[in-house]
Formats: structure tokens, sequence, C-alpha cells
């Protein structure tokens, strides 16, 4: 097994500090168990296991380090593995970046964990993929999908006293229905920490609805309209934006929070004011690690509030220089939602398209966080408050700063790849061509 | 290794955060990269244990590879030596038929208990999926080649090479670039050294040492006044080569029209450094192009990736037949276009082939991830669509009697399953340079380096950028332009294309990173091609206020 108890880890990770004659050191202990089931075709296609434990070792003489890793646990391996650590620092070139390790930290506790996903086994991912091919198979639909779940732990600990523990699962479905005459695609995404809320035939059965609604779509002019994206289509978008809210980057004049002249947007209104985006790794439905891998803490903390920029992310070397408390990278996006359910968006619709999700999102210019894709799996035509009928895919080009100044409507949160996304109606939405490909 | 990690780490991009510790699993010291870890004896010794398990077990065919796959990066920014990064994974994965089902499981205890244990639970694996198999897994014959060894023809083993050389000459060009008026440089070298062992009960043990380097930087050029940021990426190309590549040897340099400088099997990153600068002002003071239809002049380091988007991906017959339709998508390139043999992919000036052999390139190696000998073979025969990209299991589908030996997987703990090899455009048979090319262009805009990029997922319409663009007005390069990025469908795309300049002008470029398969992984293809032009492509304008 690669998973190590808290026990077990701290008395590992004690016998590495102990061996210790740098001026610093600093350990991560890290192990996981995963496994997956893939099919397509109405079969399946592959499916393993997979283990693997390491530890890593960072030694320091000032600012100096040196890294090295091994994978066995006896003392002469422990000690061989802090003594190649610190002759690699001896070696290397003084980084002026470098910072001393944390001394200990107080961190919430963790709701990462959980059992049922723990115990899956390889039947348990047949019947679930047996589970998404049969209605399919059914009604003349081609399953393609794949379920990937992981139990993984993380232990660190340092020559200032600094212990951290966790231990987290995770399970990942996604499943593509095609109908046999190719004409129409349906898709559908889950992911949970806890797989007794996973339901693959539910799932599937939505995929399997939106393929046989999406066939022979209507090709539309290509323009500006009013989109509904589900928060599937939304999250990747927000993600890329997120990625991007580095202070280091801003400060350097070379971010979309950069300000002409110098100075950055930091506690400026950027997006419309209903937008409020924060993170907190306590969340239930979307839990994340209480601590970052260099042993910071992670708490609720506020991203966007009312469309202005609260918080931009700096790591503990620029919080330094700016002489400001370092903000880890969230370990998890929650943005606020409203009551409206898709079907209440879709009433209150004149005119607009509804999107399943977004395809192949590449970044065309950093400075306006303008991004090109694809809309996929599901697209539809809106009139009068009804879906009127299946559309051909548009390739976009749009930044999501623009998106969320053109927000009109927030609808429910969904749980989507780990982070908590509402639907939203978003007007003037640029698509500039169409595409064939169903 | 996964893309985003990467450009994490790498701090790539405007945007990126260096994250403080790497995000990769295993970080060793740069001595211990050059140990031997275990002998092809053991690993021979280890490999029977696999495959006697498996057969004992009920499985009808099983494959080992113990595999090391080493990593090297050095990270630096301006005057600063950020990272020294050294990863190492070594373990071993195998795969077995068992009930007509593949079964996978890997581990990192590559011992003869761990073997018999991971062995085990791959035949218990395929036999719980037989349960739901609807097709029995059908492979075409490989022959047995008994021992055999295959090294990439590397002159300079990078991962000998002293760490403070390789900071040093990364600090030498962030000089450079900051001399010439450089805001910022991030600037990476990347080496990867991949040492696989195969074996299979088709009677294989094929032992493989496969190199590969990557320098790469992005300087950024930020304009306090217009309050504009621009960057100019690297004219490297990441190959399949020891670290002679970055030795600048001044017979692989290219003069390219607009006055710019080009490489070929010999990079100068100290010159490129800058040069980048010094180009990406230019960017700045650059007009924004006036969208419309314009003839297209498409450098090599463009054109690959419009190449591997646009004919690599389509043509790999897994995602035609529908197994990469929840992930990567499907293909607009069907089977019945191929069987009717008269489906125009293209011009009659365009021949794409397929190879895993062209030196230097980052798809070479002697035998693929299943004990396939590897080879070159068309895709598209003047215009014409005549192959995809098969593997064992899905030869017989095209009626191919063997492989065509693309099976990778990018660690000892992923399944093998079919990747792109190195799909290029064979050179025009006309005697033709990209300037007499240029000449008889009327309206058009030359394009050099690969920019944005994006497709759908059945590789019809597809958007790419680039990183120079210039005007062509009347024959004559009539200055840069910026905000520029074109539109087009596949198959339209290839039927403009009215010309391709001659050999002389064929180079390779390619990637590290292309993505593939639930669990993701990783692969290293390269694409080669001479300077070609499209005729009346849709351009548009990519500017934009927030």
């Amino acid at each position: 097994m690669a998973i190590f108890s808290k026990e077990e880890a701290k008395r590992i990770l004690e016998k590495v500090i102990s061996f210790s004659k740098a001026d610093g050191i600093e350990a991560n202990l890290n192990g996981s168990n995963g496994g997956n089931i893939r099919y397509a075709r109405n079969t399946v296609s592959t499916s393993g296991e997979d283990s693997n434990v390491t530890l890593a070792v960072q030694s320091n003489y000032g600012k100096k380090s040196g890294t090295a890793t091994i994978n066995e646990f006896d003392d002469a391996s422990l000690e061989k593995v802090v003594r190649r650590a610190e002759e690699l620092a001896k070696l290397s070139p003084e980084n002026p970046e470098f910072m001393e390790s944390l001394p200990q930290q107080t961190y919430g506790e963790s709701k990462t964990f959980s059992e049922a996903t723990a115990k899956i086994t390889p039947e348990y991912r047949a019947q679930a993929a047996a589970n998404s091919i049969n209605p399919a198979s059914a009604k003349d639909v081609t399953a393609a999908g794949f379920l990937d779940d992981n139990h993984s732990f993380a232990a660190m600990m340092n020559s200032k006293g600094l212990f951290a523990y966790n231990q987290s699962t995770n399970v990942n479905f996604t499943a593509t229905m095609r109908t046999n005459d190719g004409t129409g695609s349906g898709w559908v995404t889950r992911d949970f920490n806890d797989v007794s809320k996973l339901d693959t035939a539910e799932a599937s059965r939505i995929a399997i609805d939106k393929a046989i609604m999406s066939k022979e779509a209507k090709a539309i002019e290509p323009g500006k309209y009013t989109v509904i994206l589900e928060p599937a289509a939304a999250s990747e978008l927000l993600g890329n934006m997120f990625f991007n809210m580095g202070a280091r980057q801003a400060d350097e004049g070379r971010s979309f929070l950069s300000k002409k002249g110098g100075g950055t947007k930091l506690g400026e209104k950027l997006l419309d004011e209903r937008v409020n985006i924060y993170t907190d790794p306590f969340n239930a439905e979307v839990p994340a690690s209480p601590w970052t891998g260099d042993g910071q803490a992670r708490q609720k903390m506020d991203i966007i509030s009312g469309g202005v920029v609260k918080n931009m992310f700096y790591d503990r070397y620029w919080a330094s220089q700016k002489n400001v408390a370092p903000v880890p990278f969230p370990g998890n996006i929650i943005m606020q939602g409203g009551s409206a359910s898709l079907e209440d968006m879709i009433k209150d619709t004149k005119k607009g398209i509804l999107v399943t999700r977004f395809w192949y999102i590449r970044s065309v210019d950093p400075q306006t966080l303008l991004y090109t894709g694809l809309t996929r799996d599901g697209t539809f035509y809106i009139e009068n408050g009804k879906i009127k009928h299946p559309v051909k895919n548009f390739r976009f080009n749009e930044s999501p700063v623009i998106m969320l100044n053109n927000l009109e409507t927030l609808g429910k949160q969904v749980r989507v790849d780990g982070d908590l996304i509402p639907y939203m109606k978003i007007r003037d939405f640029t698509f500039t061509s169409l595409s064939d490909a169903v | 290794m996964k893309r985003r990690d990467f450009i994490q780490l790498a701090g790539l991009g405007a945007g990126a955060m260096m994250l403080p510790i790497s995000p990769f699993p295993k970080n060793v010291d740069p001595a211990r990269l050059l140990d031997q870890v275990m002998d092809v004896k053991q690993k021979k010794q280890l490999a029977d244990v696999a495959l006697n398990t498996a057969k004992s077990n009920g499985a009808t065919y099983a494959d080992i590879r113990i595999g090391r796959y080493l990593n090297q990066f050095i990270v630096t920014r301006e005057n600063k030596v950020q990272n020294v990064v050294n990863t190492e994974s070594f373990g071993c994965g195998i795969r077995v038929i068992a009930d007509g089902t593949w079964g996978f499981a890997s581990t990192h205890d590559v011992t003869t208990a761990g073997i018999d244990k991971a062995t085990k639970k791959a035949v218990a694996i395929a036999k719980a999926n037989a349960k739901v198999q609807k097709e029995p897994v059908k492979l075409v014959p490989v022959q047995g080649y008994g021992d055999q060894t295959y090294k990439t023809p590397i002159v300079k083993n990078a991962f000998e090479v002293p760490i403070g050389d390789k900071a040093d000459l990364l600090l030498k060009a962030n000089a450079k670039a900051m001399e010439k008026g450089a805001s910022f440089i991030n600037n990476i070298l990347f080496l990867v050294n991949e040492q696989k062992y195969f074996a299979s009960t088709e009677g294989s043990y094929i032992d493989q040492d496969v190199h590969r380097t990557w320098p790469f930087f992005t300087v950024t050029v930020v304009d306090k006044t217009s309050g504009q940021f621009k960057q100019r990426a690297s004219f490297s190309a990441p190959v399949g080569m020891g670290y002679e590549y970055l030795d600048g040897n001044p017979k692989d340099k290219i003069q390219a029209p607009g006055d710019i400088i080009l490489y070929n099997n010999s990079y100068d990153v100290v010159e490129d450094a800058g040069m980048a600068a010094e180009q990406a002002k230019q960017i700045i003071a650059a007009k924004s192009v006036e969208p419309g239809k314009y003839d297209l002049v498409l450098e090599p380091s463009h054109l690959w990736l419009t190449i591997h988007e646009s004919v690599g991906h389509p043509l790999e017959l897994d995602r035609v037949l529908g197994y990469e339709a929840n992930f990567a998508g499907t293909s607009f390139a069907t089977l019945d276009k191929w069987q009717s043999k008269k489906f125009n992919y293209g011009s009659k000036q365009v021949t794409l082939f397929a190879d895993k052999i062209q030196p230097g390139s980052l798809g070479a190696v002697g035998y693929d991830d299943e004990g396939v000998k590897t080879k070159r073979w068309d895709l598209v025969k003047d215009g014409i669509l005549v192959n995809y990209q098969a593997i064992r299991d899905q030869a017989h589908i095209i009626g191919e009697k063997e492989s065509h030996g693309c099976c990778y997987a990018d660690d000892w703990g992923s399944v093998q399953f079919q990747r792109m090899p190195n799909v290029s455009l064979a050179p025009g048979k006309e005697q033709l340079t990209p300037q007499q090319m240029i000449s008889n262009v009327e309206k058009g805009v030359y394009i050099v380096k690969d920019g944005s990029y994006s497709i759908d997922q059945q590789r019809y319409n597809f958007q790419f950028g680039g990183v120079l663009f210039y005007e062509i007005k009347n024959g004559k390069i009539a200055g840069m332009l910026k905000d520029v990025a074109y539109q087009s469908n596949t198959q339209e795309f290839w039927n403009s294309c009215v010309q391709v300049c001659d050999e002389r002008d064929y180079r390779l470029n390619g990637s590290f990173f292309d993505g593939k398969g639930q669990p993701s992984q990783s692969s290293a293809v390269s694409h080669g091609s001479s300077t070609a032009r499209f005729n009346g492509v849709n351009v548009i304008n990519t500017a934009r206020t927030i």
C-alpha cells in the first residue's frame, strides 16, 4: 500500500530531519493508489491501477539548496537521501529567491477524505462503465467515457518544527454519447471526493438525451449572442483567469491586472458587481487540502467581491519583496450563484444559445485575456423561452473579463472539477466562425 | 510530464505563477542521473517473471516495460537561476491480454515479488473487464526480434554537461536580451532521457536509450507609456539530439525574409535572445492587421503546429474509430473517405508522410513501445488520403498486415497506446526559395513561429496565431503586423496550398507536450516542412480592450 498513516509518516519524517547537518531541511512524503477504467464504442478499452510513494528532501546552506528523492524507507536509505541532498546543495548556485522553511502553522480540519472512494474495486469500475454503456446501446447511441479514482496522502516536515499531513480521495467521471448516425453528441462530467455521490447511470442519461436532442443541428450565422453557459462551459475560462492572477506578473506590468503607467488593478472594480468569487478549503461540497505544498495554511478568502479585485496571489518570495502577507494559490474556487434553475434561465431568454461545454480553449492575447475555443457536445438555439433546435458548433474569441462584465443572470451552482460554478447568462458573447464538427 | 505542470514550473506565459515547490513527484541530484540502476541482464530476468506469470495465470499475450525516465530543468529569469530540477521515475508497467481483453498494472517495486504481484493484478483487471468487452482484441503479427538495442545518435550527453555550464549559457543569453531592451526573460533548458526496456511474449527484448533537448525562452517587453506588453518566444525547436544542439554552429543559421535569423540543427540561444528583445519592441510599434483574405506564406517554425493539429491528429486511427471520443474527439477523415481512394485532403502539391525515423526528430526510436520496428509511410499522397496511423490492435481494421510502429507510453506507470509519429509535409519538387515565393504574392502575410492554436474535436475548424507577422505587398515585405490570427477549415486550407519550397528549406520543429488519452499522457513529436503558400485564407484581428 502506498498510503502511510499520520503516525507512520511522522516517524519517517522525524528520522529524516534527525539526519540533517545542513542549515535547514524540508522533507515531503507523498503516496497514492489510483485506478481507472476507460470505454469507447460501447465497450471497455483500457483499465488499470497504479500506486507510488516518494520522499523528497530539500537541504539548504544559506540560499543554496539541493533536492533528492528516494522510495525506500529503511534508516540507511533515509540517511543516504539526506546526504545526497546536502551534497547537491553545496554544488548549486545561490538562489536569491530562496525562502527559508516556515515554522509550525495552524491548519483547519481537512474534509478531503472519503472511505468509500478509497475502497473502490476493479469490479466497481467495470459496473460503473456498464451502467453508462447499457442505456446508450439501448438507444442507438455509442458511449465513450472515463472513470478515474485516487486515494492519496501528503505529509511534510522541516527543521523549524513544521509538520503537516493530509489524506484525500477523488473520483472523476466523464462520458460522451454519440448517436450512431454521427449527427448528435452529448457530454456530462461529475467529480466528487466521495464516490457514493456518483451515479454513472443518472449522469449518462443526461449525455444520451443531449446526443439525441442535438441531432441534425442547423447552421446559424456567427456573431454576438446571448449565451447560457452551463457550469462546465464557464469553468475552464474562469480557471484561466484565476491562473493569471499572480501578483508578481501584475506588478511587473505583464498581466491583465497591470495598469497603464504602472500599478495594478487590486482593489478596483473589474467585473459586474454581482460577481463574487472566493476560496474555502473547508467547504463540504468542494473541500481542498488545508495546506499548500510548502506548508502554508489555506484559509477562506475573497478573490473578487462585488466585481472588485480583492486578492492577487503572492508567493512567499514576492510577498517578502512587497512587504505583504503571502497569498497562496487557492485549492478551490467558489463563485456565488443565484436561485434560478437552468429551466428558469431558458424561460427568461428571448433569443440565445445554450452551451454545454467549450473545447480546446487557448490564449490568444494575455494582455486582454482573450481566449479562443469551440462549443461542443450539445449547443442549442433558444427562442422565446424555449429550446428551438440544435445548432452547429461555433468558434468563440472572448475574454472572461469582458464576459463577466456582460453578465445577465446567475443561476444555481454545480461542482465542476473541484470548484463550485453557477449557470450564467451572458450577453454579447462573441462567436467568430462555424464548425462542422459534431 | 504534463504540459500544464511544465508551464507552471517554468513560469512561462505572462501570468503563470512560480510555484514555491516543484509539482513533480521526484527530484534527484544530477550525479544520480548518470547511475545505471539496473543492468540489461537483470532487466531480462525480471521481464521473464512478468511474461511467465502472465501466461501461467491465463494471459494469451503479455508485455513489460521497465522504464527509467529522467528530466532535468534549469529555470532562469534575467540574472537569476530560479530552480534546478532533476527528476527520476523508475518502475515497470505490465500489459496483458486475458479473455480477449486488455489489462494493465504498474509498480515502482521492480523486484520479482513486485512484478509477480502487478502481473497478477493486470490479469485480474483484464478478466474483470472481459465481462463488458464486446470486441475481443486482435493483434497483427510482429516478429520476435530477440535482444536488441537502440540509442539516439547524440554527440554530447546533456546530462553529463555540468549544471554550472548550462546555467551560465542561459544567463549569458538573458544578459544579451536585457542589453537589447527586454523587460523580462524567462529562459529554461529542458532535458529528457528515457531508458526503456521492453519485452513481450512475442520473443523481443529491446533496450533503448532516448534523448531529447529543448532550450526555450520568452522575452517580454513592457511599454509603460502605452501599457502594452508583448512577448517573443525563442526560435529554437525541441529536438531528438544531445547538447550539441546548443553549439550555435553558423552553418545552421538561416537568413529568412523580413531580415530575421532562423536556425536548423544547431541553435545560438545568445544571439536569438538579443534578436527577440529587438523584435518584441518592434511588435509593440507594429501595425494592427486589417482583417480579410490574405495569401499566407507559412514558415516551417510555424507550419509544424498546423500540420500537427490538422493532419497529425485527424489521421490517428483510434480517433477515427471513436476510441478518443470522450476526450480528444473523433475525426472528419472517416474510413469511407479513405476507402474511396479519391478524397482530396489537399491540393496536388500536398504529400504528408509519417515516420519514427527522421534523424534529430522527437519521434525517432528503433522500436515502438510494443516492440515494433519503426519506419516511414505516406498519409496523404499528391493530395489524396491514403493511410492512417495504426498500432498492433488496430492495423487489421485498415487491412494492414503489420503495425505502423507508433505505440507509446509516457511513463512506466502509463499504458501504451497509439500516438502520433512525426508527420511532415514533403518538400516541393521544383526549386523554390521562400524569397522567390514571397516575390509572387500580391497581398499576403508571412508568419514565423507558432503562437496561439485551437481546433475542433473532429479537426475541421481551426484558428492559429504566430509570433512574427510581416505584411507582403506586391511581392515585398512591407513591415511588421500584430493582432493576427487565421481561421480556416482543414480540407479547404490544404486545398489552398499552391506552392511548397524545395528541400533546402526543409526543417523540423515540434512539441514535447502532445496530449492524448485518459489518464492524459504527453508525447514528443516533430513535424517537418519547407515554407509553403496558402491562398485566400481568412485573417481576423485579435485586438480587444478590457
